[in-house]
């Protein structure tokens, strides 16, 4: 589904990704965990065409992303803070993206309910919690039934039922054979989704494998302190 | 293109319920009522607005323009990860915030003159030329800070340079122009003054508004110049189409910057 190969990106002097090699399979669960400033989130900007690589090539469903969108009618984007067009009611935030993407959502109105945003849809965006921003981009994210779903820091400002409510839903996408992509520094959340895991490490990846692979390396029984473990390491 | 209409569409549908616009339409409203009020007839009173107009409007719609460009950052980079092209998004976003500038303009504008001037229907085509006048310079000093904003990711180097364009476009230049005239006195200076003229879309605005308006007194030295030169058919013309390369210019390499930006 996706293949990444010796992907480098600059911002002035600091080299974000150095040389990123990557393959993940269709109808999986791939986290990207690894400190701060690691190149999470440059990774991922990079997948959906947010950010331009200064070399390496990123394919995405055997489209290469450079000069390309139409492979973006396939894909599921979750940023890691959604803002929205102040004076925009969400009813016309969901109108133009569908008018963009001109494609049904068949899964609009249950992904609505889902997340109990009906008393937000006349509502300006701008008086919007940060909460209710997130919810909003869930459902923009998942509402076009895309295969592949790219998810930055998904669950953060998420009340706990609501966050309960998003990770069933993706186990579902995950049964139906999507593949998600997703950063996160919440260990619990992706103990109990990912199959894999890859740790970056300044721009470069410093551990590719399943959860069981990163405990029985460690030793450690939880996913968090198998990070954690591998940070330190790192960090001497 | 269609995709860039349909952000545009949406962006001039949030801009105009935008606080700051609807003060902006009611500036220039408020100018022009008392403008009426003390009494000037619609011909004067236009004139009058020009002066105002010439300051305000590209001042706004820089700050304005920029504002907005690193304001709606995160809601770019949701237009940008959907399936369309990046030229679409620039282009929408360029021209939803000129449109909804320009609207705002016209209605404060237009409004007062409308209710005041209507039984002089006469004075309507100076209207008109102010009124195109005002929303060139928008469309201009638009494309110009979205050049700025594209170019840099740092807001107040973007915001010192627009301040800068618009003090020397409004102020300085016609302080320089003076001094050059009276240092090269004694050379002919024709030529090289229609030139500088033509590098400056707000002097190439006042001209065209008043070359229409036919006040030959506020014309101005390059405006008496750039009417001797070019004469009253060719003049408004070559301005016009000067203003549209204005626009063109900054906006084309704008878009350039943009397809290799990183949001």
């Amino acid at each position: 589904m996706i293949a990444v190969r010796a992907l480098r990106k600059a911002f002035g002097p600091l080299q974000v990704l150095r040389g990123l090699d990557l393959t993940i399979a269709g109808g999986s669960v791939t986290a990207i965990v690894g400190p701060n400033a690691a190149g999470k989130t440059t990774f991922i900007k990079t997948l959906v065409g947010l950010v331009v690589p200064d070399s390496g090539e990123v394919i995405v469903g055997g489209i290469p992303v450079r000069r390309s969108w139409s492979y973006r009618a396939r894909l599921g984007y979750m940023p890691q803070a959604a803002r929205f067009p102040e004076n925009l009611v969400l009813t016309e935030l969901l109108a133009l993206v569908k008018d963009l993407r001109g494609a049904p959502a068949p899964h609009e109105r249950e992904l609505l309910e889902l997340f109990e945003l009906g008393p937000a849809l006349d509502r300006p965006l701008g008086v919007l919690s940060g909460g209710t921003r997130q919810k909003i981009s869930a459902v923009l994210a998942l509402m076009f039934d895309p295969d592949l779903l790219v998810l930055d820091e998904p669950t953060v400002g998420l009340d706990p039922l609501s966050s309960r409510r998003f990770k069933d839903r993706l186990a579902q996408e995950r049964a139906r054979g999507k593949t998600i992509l997703l950063a996160s520094h919440v260990m619990s959340d992706l103990e109990e989704m990912s199959d894999r895991i890859v740790f970056l490490v300044e721009g470069q990846i410093f551990f590719d494998g399943s959860l069981e692979a990163i405990r029985t390396r460690t030793g450690e029984p939880t996913l968090e302190r198998a990070i954690a473990h591998l940070m330190e390491g790192e960090a001497r | 293109m269609s995709h860039a209409l349909k952000v545009a569409r949406y962006t001039v549908a949030d801009l105009l319920r935008s606080r700051w616009l609807l003060g902006y339409a009611g500036f220039f409203a408020a100018t022009g009522w008392a403008l009426f009020y003390f009494g000037e007839e619609p011909a004067q009173a236009i004139v009058s607005l020009l002066s105002v107009v010439l300051l305000v409007v590209p001042l706004v719609s820089a700050v304005f323009a920029m504002t907005q460009f690193y304001g709606s950052r995160e809601f770019t980079e949701l237009l940008l990860a959907q399936p369309i092209d990046r030229r679409s998004v620039f282009y929408g976003q360029y021209a939803g915030l000129a449109i909804a500038l320009a609207l705002g303009f016209v209605v404060g504008v237009a409004g007062p003159f409308l209710w005041y001037g209507r039984d002089h229907p006469e004075d309507f085509w100076s209207l008109a030329a102010l009124l195109v006048g005002g929303m060139l310079l928008t469309a201009i000093f638009t494309a110009l800070a979205l050049l700025a904003a594209t170019l840099t990711d740092n807001r107040l180097r973007a915001l010192g340079t627009l301040l800068f364009l618009w003090l020397f476009c409004t102020v300085l230049y016609d302080g320089l122009l003076l001094v050059a005239v009276i240092l090269f006195e004694a050379y002919p200076l024709e030529q090289p003054l229609v030139v500088l003229t033509l590098l400056n879309p707000v002097d190439l605005a006042r001209i065209v508004v008043l070359l229409r308006l036919d006040v030959a007194a506020l014309l101005g030295y390059t405006g008496a110049v750039f009417e001797r030169f070019f004469g009253t058919a060719v003049g408004p013309a070559l301005a016009f189409a000067a203003l549209l390369l204005w626009i063109a210019l900054p906006l084309g390499v704008a878009a350039r910057a943009y397809r290799r930006r990183d949001f």
